[in-house]
């Protein structure tokens, strides 16, 4: 496991030098948060969400959630150590004015594109994400995020894995399937 | 650092090094019409009444200064003032026998207590590192907390307020399940613990473990189901004389707009009672999937129907002589509020008129609204509602020894003291 510990040391030097302890500016502060998540709104990080155009109330819910270690993510948690109230609000105000996400490229499966469609609307995504997916306050965009990162998102809350800020995306996911949480996750990776 | 796992810590950093890349790419899709069905054909043209998504909250508590007690309205000779602030998420109110009040959270992992000493409150964390802590109960000197999938207790909790040792757990055969899993938490005069175990989702068929109020001795042992075929419980209070178990209950959402609502119950055979889901909705609705082979009359009916999608959680008999005659012996209960309806109703602390019978005046199935309403159910707190956005949502009441009744408001983070008469003048 040299490679890991190695990996593991990288990282922290990583974490000391950008970590937003001490951070003057709210540029200086969101930086680190950018290095990973993308500068122009896209994450190109594997399984890391990007942050574009992101709705302020969510964005602040899950920073104050890493903060208070009830969404729990090493990364994340020691990131959102250090931040005040404040911090909370002005990097979630900044994160929403980032611009919004491409849809994901390549060659479309237009039936699997379909049946995903189709499930946003029997599943009722479309009431509180929105028709555009664009959320509105607590509930997130979730408009062209990455595909690896909706699928994993959506199983963790289906197994309680990720808990949620309340339990509603348990029980939407409930009675959804594992090839259904895959559709879903096809077609909004690549809504327009 | 010391918590990182090395895969994670692989991912990242490799990551961040730019090691691993996607190219961001463009896919336009145009808009697509309704297609037949759709539950969004019918909504109301407007961005607000788009938005049916359910309301948990700022995280961080409002500033006391910032509370929107200006928008709040109370009766005449009532006065509504702050009681304590910045616990944010207050859900469930409980008083100790030496005047410490508990506050519990449903989304943050924290019970607060509020001290007050000759005016001047503190608020202390007493436990943290909870999931989902938003029943407690005070008897007898402990403080009982019941998680989303565990009870426990804290003993003389009024004489360790600023140091008080970890929660024993002494329960824990209960489900792990998010949806309607946390509980509300109350004592019964026979000196059991009673709480709920939610359905485990919207609607569905739940097994013998869910949709039930369950009752244990205060030590955890001799478990028994009270009554059956309930969806969640957000509320529970026993009537101070009869010692009948009264209780508010949330009924199924995307039904439709005005059904179903949501209900006020009392057990009268416990043990027996089964009030209906997923089977029948407000007594008189048979669920369009469930509903086949059934009919309501199988089922205990609502003692009163309290708004659709209304949200009514915390309730008290009040039994206090600081308010009018007319609120001593009935129900002063808090509608949270819908989010599952375009034109959202609720937002209120309301009074429901019982007579002799312990029942409320109006025939059970009168509706609570839209429309012209029950005349048994009086508003006493309203304005959290405003143009169809909360600026606060009531959770929980308590009466307090002078009379005086507290309410939580877990959108602020905040606890509000509503007085009456000499005690609201300054």
């Amino acid at each position: 496991m040299r490679s890991a510990r190695l990996a593991a040391m990288l990282a922290a030097t990583w974490l000391t030098a950008l970590a937003p302890a001490g951070a003057e500016t709210l540029e200086e502060k969101i930086a680190p948060c950018l290095a990973c998540h993308g500068e122009n709104g896209q994450s190109e990080t594997v399984n890391t969400p990007s942050l574009g155009a992101q709705t302020a109330a969510y964005a602040l819910i899950q920073i104050y959630m890493f903060r208070e270690k009830l969404r729990t993510f090493d990364v994340m948690n020691e990131m959102a150590k250090p931040l005040t109230d404040d911090d909370l609000r002005a990097i979630s105000d900044r994160i929403a004015t980032l611009p919004a996400p491409k849809p994901a490229a390549g060659p479309v499966d237009a039936a699997r594109l379909e049946r995903g469609r189709a499930l946003l609307e029997k599943d009722r995504c479309v009431f509180c994400h929105r028709p555009d997916l664009a959320g509105a306050e607590n509930v997130p965009r979730i408009a062209a995020q990455r595909e690896d990162y909706l699928v994993k998102t959506l199983r963790e809350y289906k197994s309680s894995a990720r808990h949620g800020y309340d339990g509603t995306m348990a029980e939407v996911l409930e009675p959804i399937t594992d090839q259904e949480i895959r559709d879903l996750a096809y077609t909004i990776a690549r809504h327009k | 650092m010391t918590r990182m796992t090395s895969l994670r810590t692989l991912l990242l950093t490799s990551a961040c090094l730019g090691l691993l890349t996607a190219a961001p790419a463009f896919a336009q899709q145009p808009a697509q019409p309704l297609p037949p069905g759709s539950p969004l054909i019918g909504q109301p043209d407007t961005e607000a009444a788009k938005k049916l998504a359910p309301v948990p909250g700022p995280p961080l508590p409002t500033a006391a200064d910032k509370l929107p007690l200006d928008k709040l309205k109370v009766p005449k000779g009532f006065k509504l003032e702050v009681y304590a602030s910045g616990m944010p998420n207050a859900r469930s109110l409980r008083l100790g026998d030496k005047g410490t009040v508990f506050v519990s959270s449903r989304l943050q992992d924290k019970v607060w207590a509020i001290v007050d000493q000759g005016g001047k409150r503190e608020v202390k964390v007493i436990a943290s590192g909870l999931y989902r802590p938003n029943g407690i109960a005070f008897h007898k000197g402990t403080l009982y907390i019941a998680e989303l999938s565990q009870i426990s207790k804290i003993d003389d909790i009024e004489d360790h307020l600023d140091n008080p040792p970890k929660p024993t757990v002494f329960y824990t055969d209960l489900p792990k399940d998010e949806a309607h899993g946390w509980k509300y938490l109350t004592v019964g005069p026979d000196e059991k613990l009673y709480f709920q175990v939610g359905a485990p989702c919207n609607i569905c068929m739940p097994d013998d473990k869910h949709a039930q109020i369950r009752r244990i001795n205060l030590d955890g042992s001799g478990a028994e189901i009270v009554a059956r075929g309930i969806r969640q419980v957000v509320g529970m209070d026993f009537q101070p004389v009869t010692k009948i178990l009264y209780f508010s209950e949330n009924s199924r959402d995307w039904l439709s707009e005005d059904f179903p609502n949501d209900k006020l119950n009392r057990v009268m055979h416990p043990g027996q009672d089964n009030f209906g889901y997923p089977y029948c909705h407000q007594g008189n609705i048979p669920d369009p999937e469930f509903g086949w082979g059934h009919s309501c009359d199988e089922f205990v009916h609502p003692i009163a129907l309290m708004g659709p999608h209304a949200a009514v959680l915390g309730f008290r008999f009040y039994t206090g002589t600081m308010f009018p005659a007319e609120y001593r012996g009935n129900i002063i209960l808090a509608r949270h509020g819908s989010w599952n309806r375009s034109k959202k109703f609720g937002g209120d602390v309301v009074l429901v008129k019982l007579g002799k019978d312990g029942l409320p005046l109006d025939k059970w199935d009168t509706p609570a609204g839209p429309g012209p309403g029950r005349k048994d159910i009086e508003p006493i707190v309203t304005g959290f509602l405003q143009n169809n956005n909360y600026v606060g949502r009531p959770v929980d009441v308590l009466q307090m020894n002078d009379g005086a009744l507290l309410i939580s408001d877990d959108y602020n983070g905040a606890v509000y003291r509503l007085s009456y008469g000499a005690a609201a003048k300054h």
